[in-house]
This record gives C-alpha cells, sequence and structure tokens, in this order.
C-alpha cells in the first residue's frame, strides 16, 4: 500500500536524484544560462566556449532553422530585415507603443487581427514572443547538452519594472521554448541574491541594473538570506542601445547623413557608435570610421567629454529615478550600504561616476555584470526545484507598477499601489446598475496616471452569471491576485448568492491562449512530439508531486488527522497510484483533483501548525 | 483558511495592540512567517497547495503593508475601536490646516517656473515630509489619549498630506519624461 513506502525523515523519496535547473537571463543584447554543479554557480559557454549568446535571431528562407547569436549578429547589416535584434523591446507592446520606442522601426511589422504585432521575415510573419522562444531554445540545448539531460524547470529575469504584459510575453516565450518556467525573477534581484551571497552582505543595498534597452533601480534589505525587495523604480525602454542611438544621430549631423537612409546604413551606424562608446570607456578619444552607402568613408573623433554631453540628460533620468526609489523605499542616501552596478552599460565611466556621486560612494563593479544576473538566477532555480531543502534563501519581491480600474470619466482608481509586497491580493465590490443585469465589463489598468489615456491598459474582464436581481442589489466581489511572478489574475464572486461568475479576459498586448496553443502546434519542437503524450507525462509529474509531497506531509503531521481521515486519503492515493500508468491524461487529472479534494482541510491545518511554530517562541517572551 | 483571518493583523505578528510598535520585531517576524508560508517554499508542491500559499502570503503581506504605515497603522487601529470612516464625504478641515494646503499647492503649481525645479521640488518635498512627520507624533498622542473622534481627523489630514506628496511625485516624473 502506497503509504507504506516512507522514506527516512527528511529526505525526499528519491534521494540521489538531483533535479537539473538552470537560471536564464534574456537580455536585450546578449543571453546567458547559467546552473549550480557541485555547489558552484557557472554560466554555460557553447563548444566554441563562448557564454554570451547575442540576443539576435537571423531567419532565412526555405525552412531552415534560424540562425542566432554571434553569426546572426554580423549579418545584421547585410541582411537587416530578416535580422532581429533588441527584441526585448517589443515584447508585452503594441504597434504604437513600438512606433514610440524611438529612432525609425528597424523591421516591417505587420499589423495583425490580434493585439501583437508580427515582424515580416523571410521565415514568415514573427511575433516578438516567437522571436525570444528561438533565442530561449538555443540556451535550453546549450544546458541540456551540456547537463546531459532534460531540464526540470528554468527561472528566466526580467527587468523589474517590466508589467504585466511584458511578464506575461516572456513566460509565453518560455512556454513556447518548451521550458517549464518556475519562476519570472527580477533582474536587480537576481543581481543581489549573486552579491549577497558571495559577500555575506547584510543591511540596505541598492542595485543599478542599466542594461542594453531597460533601466531598474532595486533597493532592497539583505537580512539572514531573506532578500527583501522595498522598492523598485526604473524606465523599460532607456539603455545602452539609447546612447548608441545618442552617438549615431551625432555622427549622422556631423556627416550628413539624412533621416531617411537606409536600413543597412542605420544598422552600420549604431554598430560604430556601440564600439566608439566600448573604446571611450578606455580610452580619452576614439576615431571614427563610417563606411557610407556610397561606398566612400566619413573620418571623425569622438572624445569622451562630447560622449558625456550627448549621453548626460539619459544618465540624468536615471538619477531622478534613484532618488524616487529611495523615497519609496522609505529609506535616505546615507542608509544605503552598498551599491551594486549589473549590466553591460554600467561600464560606461560616465554612468558609474554619476551614480556614485548621487549616493555619495564608489559602487561594486567585482562581479562581472554581463554574468552576475544569471549567476543569481540560477541560484533561485536550485533552490525552486528542491535541491536545497533547508535553504534560507527567500527573495520577497515588490509589484513595480500600480494596478487600477478605470472608473467614472476615465479616471483610474487605484487598487493595488506600487511597490507593494508580492503576492497581493485586494477585493473590490461592484454592484449592477440596471434590474435583471447579468454581466459587466471592468478594464484594469497598469501605470502611475490619473487618466486612463495615461496608464498602460492590461486587458477588459467581461463578467458573465450574475444572478438576476434588481438594480444595485448584487453584491460583486472581484479579486485581484498578483502572485509572485508579478503576474495578475482575477477572479469574481457574486456574495449574496455566492455564484462564481465567470470571467473572460482580452489581453489588452498579449497572446489568446488560442494563439499560444496554435504556435506549440507549429512550432519544431513539439511537431516531432505527439501532444497526448506530452499531456499524460505533465499529467504523470503532476501526480508523483502530490504523492510525494502528501507522503512527507503524512510522515510530519499524520497526527493531526483522525483514523476516518487518514482512510479517506490513503483511499484517493491508491486510485491515483493505479490510475497513473493510464493512457488518458483526464483520467489522471481527475484522480489529482480528488485526490487534492481529499486533502484540502489537511493541507489547511498542517499550514496552521507551521505558522503557529514559527511564531510560538516569542507570543510567551512578548505577554507571559 | 490557515492563518486565521479572525486574527487582528497585530496578532498575526504577535504584537500588542498599540499605536507604538516596534518595528525591529515586526520586521523580523514578518520575515519569519514568510519563511513558512511563501509559495517560493512550496515550488515542488500540488497546484492547490501553492494556491493555498498564495493566499496565505498575501494575507500577511497586507497585515505588514498596514502595519508599517503609520497612517495605514492609525486608521486600522480607530477601525477596531469602532470609529467608521466614509472617504466619500470627507469632514470639513479647519480652515488653517485649509489655507496652508492651498499655500503648499501654490507651490507645487510654481515649481516649473524655478531655475532648477528638481532641486526646488525636491526641497519642497522634504518640507512637506517634516510637517508629515510632525503630524504623526500627534496623532500619536491622540491615540495614546485615545481621543479617537480627534484623532480621526487627523488621520484625514495626513491623507491629504499624502495626495499631496503623490502630486510632487507625478510632477517629478512629468519633468524627467520632459528630459
Amino acid at each position: 500500500m502506497a503509504l507504506l513506502q516512507i522514506s527516512e525523515p527528511g529526505q525526499s523519496t528519491k534521494p540521489h536524484e538531483r533535479r537539473l535547473a538552470v537560471g536564464i537571463d534574456l537580455g536585450t543584447t546578449n543571453s546567458l544560462v547559467a546552473t549550480v554543479r557541485s555547489g558552484r554557480t557557472e554560466t554555460l559557454p557553447d563548444e566554441q566556449g563562448e557564454h554570451l549568446l547575442p540576443s539576435v535571431v537571423r531567419y532565412l528562407g526555405n525552412q531552415q532553422s534560424p540562425v542566432v547569436g554571434k553569426q546572426a549578429s554580423q549579418a545584421a547589416a547585410d541582411d537587416p530585415l530578416n535580422t532581429i535584434s533588441s527584441v526585448k523591446r517589443f515584447m508585452g507592446r503594441g504597434l504604437d507603443d513600438i512606433k514610440h520606442l524611438g529612432g525609425r522601426l528597424p523591421y516591417d511589422f505587420v499589423q495583425t487581427e490580434t493585439s501583437v504585432p508580427r515582424i515580416k521575415t523571410a521565415a514568415g510573419d514573427k511575433s516578438p514572443i516567437e522571436v525570444s522562444a528561438d533565442i530561449l531554445r538555443v540556451l535550453k540545448e546549450r544546458a541540456e547538452e551540456t547537463l546531459g539531460d532534460e531540464l526540470t524547470g528554468v527561472v528566466i529575469t526580467v527587468p523589474a519594472y517590466f508589467d504585466d504584459a511584458q511578464r506575461q510575453a516572456t513566460k509565453d516565450a518560455g512556454k513556447l521554448a518548451g521550458l517549464n518556467v518556475m519562476r519570472l525573477l527580477n533582474e536587480p534581484t537576481a543581481a543581489a541574491v549573486a552579491y549577497g551571497l558571495d559577500k555575506g552582505a547584510e543591511g540596505i543595498a541598492a542595485v543599478f541594473d542599466l542594461g542594453g534597452g531597460t533601466f531598474d533601480i532595486s533597493i532592497l534589505r539583505l537580512e539572514k538570506g531573506v532578500f527583501e525587495v522595498l522598492s523598485t523604480a526604473g524606465d523599460t525602454s532607456l539603455g545602452g542601445d539609447d546612447f548608441d542611438r545618442a552617438i549615431a544621430q551625432w555622427i549622422m549631423l556631423q556627416a550628413d547623413i539624412s533621416d531617411d537612409t537606409s536600413h543597412g546604413q542605420l544598422r552600420r551606424l549604431m554598430q560604430d557608435a556601440c564600439k566608439a562608446k566600448e573604446a571611450l570607456a578606455e580610452n580619452e578619444s576614439t576615431e571614427l570610421n563610417v563606411q557610407l552607402d556610397s561606398g566612400e568613408h566619413w573620418q571623425g573623433r569622438l572624445d569622451r567629454e562630447q560622449l558625456n554631453q550627448l549621453i548626460d540628460p539619459l544618465i540624468q533620468k536615471t538619477v531622478i529615478t534613484c532618488r524616487r526609489a529611495l523615497r519609496d523605499a522609505q529609506v535616505s542616501v546615507d542608509d544605503v550600504q552598498t551599491v551594486v552596478m549589473v549590466g553591460g552599460s554600467t561600464r560606461t565611466l560616465r554612468v558609474r561616476e554619476k551614480v556614485g556621486e548621487f549616493f555619495a560612494q564608489d559602487p561594486m563593479i567585482d562581479i562581472n555584470p554581463d554574468k552576475v544576473v544569471a549567476t543569481g538566477a540560477a541560484i533561485q532555480a536550485d533552490v525552486l526545484a528542491g535541491n536545497k531543502p533547508d535553504g534560507e534563501l527567500l527573495l520577497l519581491d515588490v509589484i513595480p507598477l500600480s494596478l487600477g480600474l478605470e472608473t467614472m470619466g476615465g479616471l483610474v482608481e487605484k487598487i493595488i499601489p506600487r511597490n507593494t509586497t508580492i503576492p497581493v491580493a485586494r477585493a473590490q465590490d461592484f454592484t449592477t446598475y440596471k434590474d435583471g443585469q447579468t454581466g459587466m465589463t471592468i478594464q484594469v489598468l497598469q501605470g502611475e496616471r490619473e487618466l486612463v489615456s495615461d496608464c498602460r491598459s492590461l486587458g477588459q474582464f467581461s463578467l458573465h452569471g450574475i444572478p438576476s436581481m434588481v438594480a444595485g442589489a448584487a453584491r460583486i466581489r472581484v479579486t485581484f491576485q498578483v502572485d509572485a511572478d508579478g503576474l495578475l489574475s482575477v477572479t469574481a464572486t457574486e456574495e449574496t448568492n455566492q455564484v462564481e461568475a465567470s470571467i473572460q479576459i482580452k489581453p489588452s498586448y498579449g497572446l489568446t491562449d488560442t494563439e499560444i496553443e496554435t504556435m506549440l502546434k507549429d512550432s519544431i519542437a513539439y511537431a516531432k512530439d505527439d501532444v497526448e503524450l506530452r499531456n499524460v507525462r505533465e499529467q504523470q509529474v503532476e501526480a508523483d508531486r502530490v504523492t510525494d509531497a502528501l507522503q512527507i506531509a503524512l510522515q510530519q503531521d499524520g497526527d493531526l488527522l483522525t483514523e476516518a481521515e487518514v482512510k479517506t486519503i490513503e483511499t484517493a492515493l491508491m486510485e491515483l497510484h493505479n490510475v497513473r500508468e493510464g493512457t488518458d491524461h483526464r483520467v489522471i487529472k481527475k484522480a489529482i483533483d480528488k485526490l487534492n479534494v481529499a486533502t484540502t482541510e489537511f493541507a489547511a491545518s498542517r499550514m496552521n501548525k507551521s505558522i503557529k511554530q514559527a511564531l510560538a517562541g516569542h507570543q510567551i517572551d512578548e505577554f507571559g | 483558511m490557515a492563518v486565521e483571518f479572525t486574527q487582528n493583523y497585530f496578532e498575526i505578528f504577535g504584537l500588542p495592540v498599540d499605536f507604538t510598535i516596534d518595528t525591529s520585531i515586526l520586521a523580523e517576524r514578518y520575515r519569519e512567517l514568510q519563511k513558512t508560508v511563501h509559495p517560493d517554499r512550496f515550488a515542488s508542491a500540488s497546484d492547490r497547495d501553492r494556491r493555498l500559499a498564495v493566499q496565505q502570503s498575501a494575507h500577511i503581506n497586507e497585515a505588514l503593508s498596514t502595519l508599517k504605515s503609520p497612517l495605514k497603522r492609525a486608521r486600522y487601529l480607530l477601525q477596531l475601536n469602532g470609529i467608521e470612516f466614509d472617504d466619500e464625504n470627507e469632514t470639513t478641515m479647519d480652515a488653517e490646516f485649509l489655507m496652508q494646503q492651498m499655500e503648499w499647492r501654490e507651490a507645487v503649481a510654481e515649481i516649473n517656473q524655478k531655475q532648477d525645479p528638481f532641486s526646488s521640488l525636491n526641497q519642497l518635498m522634504k518640507s512637506i515630509d517634516k510637517k508629515q512627520a510632525n503630524m504623526i507624533d500627534q496623532l500619536q498622542n491622540l491615540i495614546r489619549k485615545q481621543e479617537y473622534e480627534t484623532a480621526k481627523v487627523q488621520v484625514q489630514k495626513l491623507q491629504f498630506m499624502e495626495k499631496l506628496l503623490l502630486e510632487c511625485e507625478s510632477l517629478e516624473q512629468d519633468l524627467a519624461d520632459a528630459l
């Protein structure tokens, strides 16, 4: 009988099985994958020994698989329209947002029926989610080849300031690449983990993360393995790319290149600008040699002073944002013990100088700013995969932007303010304004502004199935829940009748479930697999997880149950055990659900017990 | 539900029901509780247990955010003492307070014409902060003396101050966007 197969206390049922988990930094410019192996965290190189994978995808025609990385990057100027770089800037965005990102649109965007724009390429129209999935797939293969087995799960990092749509898009990309995304982790938090565990730091830390296309500042409190984010602020369209663009525009002015020059010329200019910026991190001035479309060359010189003039307004923006983050965290500059620099763009000396000036201390630059985020993500992935059962590490993060609802007159009413610790749940009551009304629509927004038109719409939630009553009699409680990934979910109940109202979500900038399913079926990774087989395997994994967890629970807290309760649970467990080897995923799912129902009370009383234990000692000191 | 939702927020953290709290104890117990219930502790548990963990963890976060902010803590404490707030129909404030509000607001409106709007705004926000801290001290006294109705008015005044600060922040954002 299943219950008797219990292992030694404190051990999982399969003690020797180490679950393979990796952390992935899906960056604007470069991406990396890292893992924890024999207690050491390391980023994984490709066959040529390169750790950084340029986040560039080149699509070829004729059913050929896309080229990802350095090779694609080298082709960018010759094949600009089929070579997609900095795709992260387009994640979770509508076509209108993309047009406002600054600079000319580098690709042929196609407006589709759905809210997610597509880029026209030789391999067909590609959404930013699919392009990101192609990058993730390469990292997945790299990790599985290096580690020699399939991955159990991954942690993917996102800018802390990513909104719900951008996070959802990232998670969808992971799914599309065939990954089990255990968690989306904020990049500055990941960096803090890598630094904190490395240096054993305690106290208040500021993480300044300036990447290729995004900027984040997070203020954290580190104490005994708990990383508590106090506030975060940033800009998801500000980064090293903007430095390059400012330099490129300056060159265009000097070299008399007009705004409507070719795509190829623009790509070359951006590359020259980037090289000049990098050279100025080492030298006082640098030569420019720009190849023009005419075949001629323009030559010039850029020095640090000129560079500083070009990028100072952009750096000034980041400093103002730092001030806001401190205010929100309710700490002053003097409280900050450590300032950590993350992201390739913090190699620009002027950035270090200005940030150091603001925080009145030298920022730490001793971990490779390109690798630190992936390293932190790998540590968290290792913990989430269950490889560190007694680990002290706990990350408490916040929601970066306020969530609100549209009210009368196009105004936004905030339900969850920014920098609220997640997970968080808030309820709001609504009523009907017409007799017999059975449905209503709620618009959910994210942002800090008062007007609906200045915030970002996350979607329309349509409620149906409200019992027919006179106007104002119904009490519909809508609960907004943001999970540890920073993703929103909405549920609604009619309180007077306790009827669960059904909710339909029409995301403003995201793929619908059907679209994702179609993409999954179309994608190469899944074409080989039998979808049905995959479903069965998924349910079997869940069945094992539930069984393992329950056996440990019974072993620890079986005394909370009566004999009759144990009997019911055992029966449900046996049933699941019996159907597990079957071929119908629905039957397995049903047995899991049944077991879950049978153990609902048990789970609740276990959690209650552990909470009491957590506080037990104190209450005696306090009131004894 | 496992954290007993009948417990008030002070009880959740094992703190006496009082406006004056030891914030370091609050922070420490918060961390201990989250170490027990946070969904990341249940990453390999069943879907149901993970959902339960999200609810528990969210409830503890709610309790923390209420107790951490002096204004929210005061409001919550007054509500525990039977004081009701009706935010739609605000009580009238005394003339002196309203005059000062108008002065602050004028100062905010004039920031744009200043030479260095960022540092002027920063100065202004600092003086609002200072006033706010002052008002919180007064609030503490009122609650200690159990003058709950007067304390309620003070809470409402502080809500005005909070709005004023929000306006300053949104102005700061506008200035930054214009860079």
